[in-house]
């Protein structure tokens, strides 16, 4: 902790209230999910309220990664629960790694960062396409939390468009030499290894990973950021760095290796987010019952009964779309288009949700009292992030027309 | 060390509570259930630290019917080795004890383990009857218990302050807040449970005796009654004979 702030911050651990979240259910789909994944979504939903729910907001008020969390995370199985247990994941299915990562994101979306990074992001793409040797050095370690891994695919000048990126690796023997740098890179100032994506010298991307103590690697943090405070974000640069070639992903050549590891990282996302506003929604719908105006719980006015209706049904809409992808992804049906539908529509949700629970908590709604201004805020990231939310709608434009409109 | 803990399910703490059936039976519409926070977080808790520190094994047992799985799943996914369900819609705690006891009698565990009570009825009946059937001692509300070869070492509440007690195995023992500290069970556990026996057992004949005849809510809290400061005569009066608490 940070000294210089000790009095302002045990003013606001006093403030700390009890999660008092209750999930809603509107159309029983709990009866369509096995009895593990009601396991495992209890489980998370009781370590969240335990471990995250009462340091969440002084946290993201000082813009802190609670770096202790992602011990945390690994003991509950949060990082690549659905890949096999002998590579350090936990078994599980899909449906299970979403209703994971719907917990995680009730409590916070920079939480549930620190998890689809190191699962989706760092272990998938070193499971699929790393080398046995790779497999047993890595995954065990970053499914235990004993290595933090990070995704390098985004840069300065190359965001939606990742593969004009610059980043470029010579070949120099047994190894390649790295050059480049990566931006908005989650957890890259904590991280041991980084899955980077760089061109070869015939323009083909390939994947490598980089440890953080090789020769000309840094990650700067990235400051003042309004959105997903409580996660860490950085900058990735590679000035001449060796990297043997015993690290390069074997398994893939080409933008499919990163674009499939973001497939898995956005079907987490779309269950995130209903997390996030399933939140929202709960608090509002409490607060429209105790806050009396006018003589009457606010609940009782029309108007507060359209925004709660409203976002009931919109989270209900976005519960049947992810539970249906769960299948889709368990029977390894799922499209990336499919996924891209449901994360665009699951965030724009979410971000919809937030602005109308804020409007119910009135003044209060602005506050860390309440957790809405938080996820509001971190929406905005996670609307962006992963492919932004214009993007995905390209990206269905385009399945179903057929006609590429993005360039 | 043999270690059985019995688990129960009782509706989740924020489950509005209601009855039906002209006040005879709880209405359990839209009512989630957990596994009782007693058995789970203390009893059964207690009883994997034994098992860990000293060898031997943990079976958890349900009398219930297949609907509640599910929580006995949560008590695999948290450590126990096995599981055993006794098939019935259990109507009195006698009828739950004299199952357990049944099932309890030639397994030779050397500790049966219980919450202090379930906090749905906290009747706190079924740890006396399944010792007594068992014929064996019975030590309530432990809130410590540490076992030196076949010696155990208890502190249990008893009404303002602590009773330390001494027992040798085998012995029931119902657990109170203090035994041991709640575990979340994680992904793998999870998994875990799923390849962990779990026998369905049928019940044997036995007796309810006692039958609920009505259930009643507490009255609800009335309005607040503002005094006039100036008027402290009318305050007493209000304490002395409306509240009697004066
Ligand atoms: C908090 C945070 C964490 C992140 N973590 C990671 C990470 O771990 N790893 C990683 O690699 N990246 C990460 N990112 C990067 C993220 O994926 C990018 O921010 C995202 O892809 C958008 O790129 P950009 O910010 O460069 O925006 P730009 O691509 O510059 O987009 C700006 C705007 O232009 C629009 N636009 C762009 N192209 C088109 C088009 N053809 N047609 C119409 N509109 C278009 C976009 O929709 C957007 O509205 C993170 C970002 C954030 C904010
Ligand atoms: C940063 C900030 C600065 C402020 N500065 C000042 C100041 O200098 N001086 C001052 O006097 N006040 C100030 N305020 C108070 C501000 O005016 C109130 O927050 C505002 O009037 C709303 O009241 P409330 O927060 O109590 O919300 P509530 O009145 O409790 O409203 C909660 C929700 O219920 C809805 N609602 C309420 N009644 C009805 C109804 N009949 N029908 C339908 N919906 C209803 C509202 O629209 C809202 O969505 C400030 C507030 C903030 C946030």
């Amino acid at each position: 902790m940070d000294s210089n702030n000790n009095g302002a911050h045990s003013a606001i651990a006093k403030k700390a209230k009890e999660d008092r979240f209750q999930a809603h259910d509107y159309y029983l789909i709990d009866e369509l999910l096995d009895d593990d994944h009601l396991l495992a979504r209890d489980a998370v939903r009781t370590w969240v309220k335990q471990e995250v729910s009462p340091i969440i907001e002084e946290y993201a008020e000082r813009a802190e990664c609670p770096a202790h969390l992602f011990k945390g995370l690994a003991e509950i199985g949060a990082f690549g629960p659905s890949l096999p247990v002998e590579y350090g994941g936990g078994g599980m299915d899909e449906m299970a790694y979403g209703v994971i990562m719907q917990e995680l994101e009730r409590g916070d979306s920079g939480i549930r960062s620190m998890a689809s990074v190191q699962g989706s992001l760092v272990m998938y793409p070193i499971y699929k396409y790393g080398s046995e040797e790779q497999k047993r050095k890595y995954l065990p370690k970053l499914g235990s939390g004993e290595l933090i891994g990070c995704f390098g695919l985004t840069e300065p000048d190359h965001g939606s468009n990742p593969a004009g990126m610059a980043s470029r690796v010579k070949d120099d023997g047994d190894a390649y030499i790295l050059n480049g740098a990566k931006m908005w890179i989650t957890n890259s100032p904590v991280a041991d290894i980084a899955v980077v994506w760089a061109k070869d010298e015939e323009d083909k991307v390939i994947g490598m990973i980089v440890e953080k103590d090789m020769k000309g690697y840094s990650a700067p943090e990235i400051h003042g950021k309004w959105s997903l405070r409580a996660s860490v974000t950085g900058e990735l640069v590679f000035e001449d760095v060796r990297v043997p070639k015993a690290n390069v992903l074997p398994g893939v050549r080409g933008m499919r290796g990163p674009l499939s590891c973001l497939s898995k990282a956005r079907y987490g996302i779309a269950w995130g987010a209903v997390g996030a506003a399933l939140d929202c929604y709960d608090s509002a719908l409490r607060y429209s019952q105790e806050r009396i105006q006018f003589g009457k719980p606010i609940g009782q006015f029309q108007l507060t009964q359209k925004k709660l209706a409203e976002m009931i049904t919109e989270i209900t809409k976005a519960q049947l779309l992810v539970w249906r992808l769960g299948k889709l992804a368990n029977e390894d049906r799922a499209t990336p288009a499919q996924i891209s539908m449901a994360k665009r529509n699951n965030v724009a949700m979410a971000l919809e949700v937030a602005r109308e629970a804020r409007q119910i908590h009135g003044g209060m709604g602005i506050t860390n009292e309440y957790p809405i201004m938080r996820h509001m805020m971190n929406l905005e990231s996670v609307v962006t992030y992963e492919g932004t939310h214009d993007i995905h709608l390209l990206i269905t434009g385009m399945d179903v027309t057929g006609f590429n409109a993005f360039s | 060390m043999k270690l059985l803990v019995c688990v129960s399910k009782t509706p989740e703490t924020t489950a509005k509570i209601a009855f039906t059936n002209d006040n005879t039976e709880f209405d359990s519409s839209g009512v989630q259930y957990i596994m009782n926070p007693y058995d789970e977080w203390y009893a059964l808790v207690r009883a994997l630290e034994l098992k860990e520190a000293q060898g031997g094994s943990v079976t958890i047992i349900h009398v219930g019917p297949a609907a509640n799985d599910t929580i006995i799943r949560k008590g695999l996914a948290i450590g126990a080795d096995e599981a055993v369900r006794i098939d019935a819609e259990p109507p009195s705690a006698l009828y739950v004890a004299r199952q357990v006891a049944e099932y309890a009698k030639n397994e030779n565990f050397d500790i049966v383990f219980l919450g202090k009570e379930s906090i749905d009825y906290n009747g706190s009946e079924v740890g006396p009857m399944l010792a007594e059937m068992l014929g064996l001692p019975f030590v309530s509300h432990a809130t410590r218990l540490e076992m030196e070869g076949n010696k155990a070492m208890i502190v249990a509440d008893i009404d303002g302050g602590d009773a330390q007690l001494e027992v040798e195995t085998p012995f029931v023992i119902s657990a109170a807040k203090g035994l041991a500290e709640q575990r979340i069970p994680n992904m793998r556990g999870i998994m875990m449970a799923k390849r962990k026996p779990l026998k369905v057992v049928e019940p044997v004949e036995a007796e309810g005796l006692a039958v609920a005849v009505r259930f009643e809510l507490p009255p609800e809290k009335g309005d607040v009654k503002l005094i006039d400061p100036e008027n402290m005569d009318e305050l007493v009066r209000l304490l002395h004979e409306e509240a009697k608490v004066i």
